[in-house]
Parts: C-alpha cells; structure tokens; sequence
C-alpha cells in the first residue's frame, strides 16, 4: 500500500498529536513542520516515533507535518497509522495487521 | 511496554463500569485511577462515524501500553448493524480486552454471532480460544423479552446490562425519577439474569449534577438485586460503592455463617444454626461469601476470613 492522498489524523486537544502525511515521489521522510507543547522535554521522543511508526509501515517517502500537544507513544503510534491508512484510500477492514505492522 | 493482562475473571465483583471514549487519549490514558471496577472502552455511540478507523488505533494500542492494573477492560463495540464491528471485534481481541460489550443484542443469535468473530480472532491473533469475555447489552423491548435466551447463549457471557436511552426511545416514555418507565424492563432482565446465572448491571444516569437522583436510583438498583451500574462520569464511582457496601452488621452476620460452615462442612454436617439461633444450610454461603467479597473491595474489612 501506497499513500495516494494526503491523510491526516489526530486533534490539537491535550493528550493528543495532529499527524498529515503528504505522499512524495522522492526525498525519503521530510519533516518539513514540526510542533509540540513539550519540545524540550520530549520532542527528540516524539520524532522517532513518529518515524519508527512510519518506518515499520513502510512509508518511504513523504512530508510529515506534527502538530504535538504532549501526547504518550501510544497515541503518536495511533494517529501515524491512522493518518497512512487514511492517505492510502484502501478499504481494509477486516484485515488490519493488528500486532503486525501496527504494534 | 506491552504487558499481557492476566487471564480475565468471569465473575469478578463490577459494581461500577465507567464509559470512556476510546478516541480520547487524554480521557483512557489514566482512566484506572478514578478507581472504577471496570473501564468501558467505547467504539460506539461516543465516537462519530468518521473517527471509527481512528478510535481503533488508539483503542490498540491503549490496550498494549497502559497499565490497568485490576480494572478490568472492556469495549463496546458497535452493532452488527453497522459496517464496523467485525474490525471492532478483530482490535479487542489483538490488544487483549478483557471483555466485550455487545450493543443492541435482540437475540440469542446475535450473541453468537459475535461468539463466532471471537473465536475466529482469538485464532487469527494466537490468543487463548475463550479468554475474550462477553456481555450483552439491552437496548429495546425486543432485547429485554428475549433476555432469558440471550443470558443463556454462550458460555463467554458474564453479564446483561440495560441501557436506557434506546429502550426509553422504542417505549415512548421519559425518565421519570423512581423510575417507573423502567421497573418492567429491570425487573425481567434481573430474572432473566439470574435464572441464567450471570451478572446484571443498571443503565446510566446521565444527569451528573442531580446528585440526590442518582443516590435515589443506586438505591433502588441494590435494593432491587442488580450487580452493578454503567456510569459515565467518575464523580459517581464512589456513592455506588459506598451505597452497595455492607453494613458492620451484615458483614459480622456473613462472617458467622461462613466460619460455621466451615466448621460444619468438615464434619459433614449440612444444615446448622448460628449465633441467635438462625437456620443456616448451604443456600445461604454464597450470599455471605459475596458479602465479604464486598466489603473487602469497600476497603471497610478488617477480619480474616
């Protein structure tokens, strides 16, 4: 699966993290925005996961907007996948890689 | 990181189940530290059409990464009307749930039917076959006359629980405070409940600033022999434990029947009398037994049974 469109998830509530995924051609995973109410503490985090999320579900090339309002791991991990699926357009339910690429 | 949850107690005590929407991370992150038995992770009603995909995710890996410690963990997910609850079904049981809380069940069939998801999940994902609990929950007339068929349906289910917004809708009646719209409905379901053996829980009280409302209700839930309440803020975990917690008096008399048991089982004696001259047989020890049970998890026990 491929990102087809832009896909984005997430709200700028507390907790939470806003993700957009624009798809690319070339130029490997570029940040090109990068906010969070925690960047000193967390930020250095808060990037890897997003790009160990985005790594393990084979995203190649992309730009990554994140827009972070002190969200844990687990909910970076939520809206990455979230937003790729979304921006790949495919309808998989029913086969969802629980445990598998999403983990 | 990614703790498995222990083995899920079919019978454990669920006097409060707090509704938590599985979209908001700032809601299910520390929803174990209001205290509730359980947490009720929902992908239904509380999440709009077009979060559905989204509310998994999160669910996901909520179930991976937060620690609930002893509150037990169940999702409701959404109706087998619907295009969603297959994936529901297939996310609950990968992130390990304790439990799953069928919406709308208008039959014994529906249970199966999502018996069937759940066997073929806990197989697809190499989780236990039966370790995925269930209960049902009755949202109209139809579900609550077929209440003795749905509690007896499938060996998974621990529990039937009323909910009141879809019934009071399909019935044509409001809340009225006694609770006199839902006395037929409560009272079938809790027949239907313990004829099967399974537990029952009372629908929400969703006019969280009427405090003397929501006593009069949790009153009337003890007193008319429900387990427990679906709640959905956590001001009101506590009035119902406090309210379903034993009197001293209670517990002393529990303490007595189950010491004396004992003592009598292992002669081989089954029928006694106790202090006060009351005739006690074995019909009465799994009542005192959870009277103790309760008053431990009220926090106000201080024997050694």
């Amino acid at each position: 699966m491929e990102l087809k469109t832009v896909g984005t998830a997430g709200t700028l509530e507390s907790s939470d993290i806003m993700i957009t995924l624009e798809p690319a051609q070339s130029g490997g995973i570029e940040i090109v925005s990068f906010e969070s109410s925690v960047m000193n503490q967390y930020g250095r985090q808060i990037k890897a996961e997003v790009l160990a999320s985005l790594d393990r579900l084979g995203v190649k090339n992309a730009k990554v907007t994140v827009n972070d309002h002190g969200a844990l791991d687990c909910t970076v991990k939520a809206r990455v996948e979230c937003a790729y699926y979304r921006g790949c357009q495919c309808d998989v339910d029913g086969t969802y890689p629980w445990g598998g690429v999403i983990r | 990181m990614s703790i498995p949850r222990p083995k899920p107690e079919k019978f454990r005590l669920r006097r409060t189940m707090m509704f938590m929407n599985a979209q908001k991370p700032g809601l299910i992150k520390d929803a174990y530290i209001y205290g509730a038995d359980s947490i009720m992770l929902d992908l239904e009603d509380a999440v709009a059409e077009n979060q559905k995909d989204s509310a998994r995710f999160s669910l996901y890996h909520a179930l991976k990464e937060i620690d609930y410690g002893n509150t037990e963990v169940i999702v409701r997910i959404n109706g087998l009307d619907t295009p969603h609850w297959k994936e529901d079904i297939r996310v609950c049981v990968a992130g390990g749930a304790d439990g799953i809380r069928i919406a709308k069940t208008e039959s014994a069939q529906d249970v199966k039917t999502v018996e069937k998801a759940v066997e073929e999940a806990e197989k697809e994902f190499g989780v236990e076959v039966g370790r995925t609990l269930l209960m049902a929950a009755l949202e109209s007339p139809k579900g609550v006359l077929n209440a003795y068929e749905i509690c007896q349906a499938s060996d998974r289910l621990f529990g039937v629980a009323l909910s009141g917004g879809d019934y009071r809708k399909c019935m044509q009646v409001k809340v009225i405070p006694g609770g006199i719209e839902m006395l037929a409905a409560r009272g079938h379901m809790l027949m239907a409940a313990r004829a099967a053996g399974i537990q029952c829980f009372d629908t929400v009280f969703t006019n969280i600033n009427d405090d003397e409302g929501f006593r009069a209700e949790v009153k009337q839930n003890v007193e008319m022999g429900f387990d427990g309440k679906s709640l959905v803020n956590p001001r009101q975990i506590n009035i119902v434990h406090e309210m379903l917690a034993p009197t001293q008096k209670e517990i002393a008399e529990a303490e007595k029947i189950v010491r004396a048991y004992r003592e009598h089982a292992a002669e081989g004696v089954g029928v006694f009398t106790i202090e006060g001259g009351k005739m006690i047989d074995i019909a009465f020890v799994p009542g005192a037994e959870r009277v103790i049970k309760l008053a431990k998890a009220s926090g106000i026990y201080e024997g050694d049974l």
